[in-house]
């Protein structure tokens, strides 16, 4: 009992400091990335003894000291109370959502099986869909505790615009699901294990190529980064819902966007980029399509798979990052029509397309 | 046994708060807090299906209605307190309480033991076959009356068609 | 195992507490979320009996109603929206007459 609760808790801090270090890195990676984009040298300015390491010095060290140390600043007729709430709530669900992502198979220390993967819930991907729903309260609250009109216009922005895309990203991943015939992340990820034709890895991309397309979009979006920027808008409504906002609650804001980058690269790779499987890698060794084998060490197998899944992992989130800094924003109307009328009919459309494939395939053998 | 008491306790007290806060938007943060204690309720019910779209329908869409709605008219003065109603409103409850606790008394203990129920309670394949299978008539109803209910809102929203 | 007289319980002061706020709110808004409290209420019931009879219908009804709850919330906001329009007022003391 007790070994068992200490496994729990090991995991859960293990991929809490994960996804934190991982957001703090985001930092770096766009402010320099963003500079690489732009032919600019980028965060270079604060250096320990004459090293700057390459903006790290700058962006993890100088950037954090410089955010608590500001004062705190709440606008004297908001509301107290939910003004400080705020920031607490955009930052939980994104690092509670990280829970039920498996990062790896099996661990085997001794007789005993460690699922690698902090709550195996049987219904978890509902429970993904629930916390990021929650993730709008955030910049509702904190825009109306703010008391200011282009605060409040950016929590009326981002409201509607989440909850527009929240639709579109839940049917679009109704397909993977009908596909895999399970809630359960663990057992999509190993479903994806398998070989279509004994050689090409079931992956969610192969399966549902448009459900992913659906879903990169809807996912960007639901992070609120640049192509769907509205709810900050920084050219037309100063900068939104986080207006008022500054010091150590800002970097909370902050660190939730990136938390939420995050998680949301997890789910992608958990979903349809086969999470932490590597092709042709069993729990053996690798067996190739072409006969050869490799037998491997139980523990470098499970090392490869963290590994695997960390590399995808952080694949995505230099996605999200070349995206922010090469794309123009859309108009508001622009989002909702895209939302609504793009997205929400092609989801549809993929999930009784979906339907009917697997309903042929279903009597035809 | 613990659990059930802090959350009971909690959602109660969240619950008041969404009756006595006069300002809406306090309101509405209350009703999302308690939705959530129920939620978390259906979860010790062997209802994990339903409790966490709960989160998703209730906290996660209907409440954000609730908050665009206050804040798109932002009602600037809050209400005034009439003492008639309030008066009336909270005899009225509680008898309602009383009312409701007489007549759970009345019902004998070994009555309310809550048996052990089958593996996989709750799980989405049960409650889909339910659904689906003994409920289709009603589920194709829900369908219908969404949209209404979407063409509704619609033309009551909408300015000018 | 926490016996179901409890859980009946609970309900039954959450259902009185949103019961209250319809009679007691003089905000149309907030009237409607003492419903939805209310319509929770009776969830938390039927979910409490489909736990201790077993069976899985209860939790299929609280489905519809929370269907029905999304439609009702719905509609009741859309009319507000109009009713404020054209009033500016969110009491319902307010709204007597029938005709706009």
């Amino acid at each position: 009992m007790i070994v068992e609760l200490g496994i729990v808790a090991a995991k859960a801090l293990l991929v809490i400091f994960m996804v934190l270090n991982l957001a703090g890195v985001m930092g770096w990676v766009e402010r320099k990335g963003s500079a690489l984009i732009q032919d600019r040298i980028g965060a270079n300015r604060a250096s320990v003894l004459g090293f700057a390491g390459l903006g790290l010095v700058n962006t993890l060290l100088a950037d954090p000291i410089k955010f608590l140390m500001k004062e705190d600043f709440i606008p004297p007729r908001g509301d107290r109370l939910l003004h400080t709430l705020a920031p607490c709530l955009a930052l939980f669900p994104a690092l509670v959502t990280f829970a039920v992502i498996p990062f790896g198979d099996v661990l085997m220390v001794g007789e005993r099986e460690i699922n690698l993967q902090v709550a195996n819930i049987n219904v978890g991907i509902l429970y993904i869909f629930a916390m990021a729903s929650l993730s709008v309260y955030g910049i509702v609250i904190g825009a109306w505790a703010s008391n200011n009109k282009f605060s409040l216009l950016g929590g009326v922005r981002g409201s509607a615009q989440m909850i527009s895309y929240e639709v579109a990203m839940g049917l679009s991943v109704i397909g993977v699901l009908m596909v895999y015939g399970t809630l359960e992340p663990q057992q999509i990820v190993r479903s994806q294990g398998e070989l279509l034709g004994g050689w090409l890895p079931a992956w969610g991309i192969l399966l549902q190529p448009l459900a992913f397309v659906l879903f990169f979009t809807a996912a960007v979006a639901e992070t609120k980064r640049i192509p769907f920027d509205l709810p900050e808008g920084e050219s037309e409504i100063v900068a939104g819902f986080h207006t008022e906002y500054s010091g150590g609650k800002f970097l909370m804001f902050f660190a939730g966007e990136f938390a939420e980058m995050v998680t949301s690269a997890g789910l992608m790779t958990t979903l349809f980029f086969g999470g932490w499987q590597v092709p042709y890698l069993v729990r053996d060794g690798f067996h190739f399509p072409w006969g050869t084998i490799w037998l491997l060490p139980h523990l470098a197998v499970v090392l490869l798979q963290v590994g695997m899944f960390t590399l995808k992992v952080v694949f995505f989130c230099w996605l999200f990052v070349l995206l922010r800094w090469t794309l123009p924003r859309f108009r508001y109307d622009q989002v909702m029509r895209l939302g609504w009328k793009m997205l929400l009919p092609l989801a549809l459309l993929n999930v009784m397309v979906t339907g009917v494939v697997i309903v042929v395939l279903h009597n035809g053998s | 046994m613990i659990l059930f008491f802090i959350l009971a306790a909690l959602s109660v007290i969240f619950s008041l708060a969404v009756v006595f806060q006069r300002n809406p938007v306090h309101s509405a943060m209350a009703l999302v807090a308690t939705l959530f204690l129920v939620a978390v309720l259906f979860l010790t019910l062997d209802a994990p299906m339903v409790g966490f779209l709960q989160i998703l329908v209730y906290a996660g869409a209907i409440m954000i209605l609730f908050l665009f709605v206050i804040m798109l008219l932002n009602p600037e003065a809050l209400e005034r307190r009439r003492v008639f109603w309030w008066g009336l409103g909270s005899t009225a409850a509680l008898v309602l309480i009383v009312e409701m606790a007489a007549l759970l008394s009345a019902i004998p203990a070994r009555e309310g033991r809550i048996a052990a129920v089958a593996e996989g309670f709750g799980s989405p394949e049960m409650l889909g076959r339910t659904l689906f299978r003994d409920f289709v008539l009603p589920f194709e109803i829900a369908s219908v009356l969404l949209l209404v209910a979407i063409v509704g809102a619609v033309v009551l929203a909408k300015r000018e068609l | 195992m926490v016996p179901l007289h409890y859980y009946l319980f609970l309900s039954a002061i959450l259902f009185a507490i949103g019961a209250a706020g319809v009679v007691i709110r003089r905000n149309l808004i907030v009237v409607l979320m003492s419903i939805e409290l209310m319509l929770n209420a009776v969830n938390l019931t039927f979910i409490a009996f489909a736990r201790a009879l077993g069976s899985m219908e209860g939790q299929v009804i609280v489905f519809f109603v929370m269907t029905v709850a999304a439609a009702e919330a719905v509609i009741g906001l859309a009319i507000i929206i109009s009713v404020f329009r054209h009033r500016q007022t969110l009491d319902p003391q307010e709204m007597l007459l029938l005709r706009w």
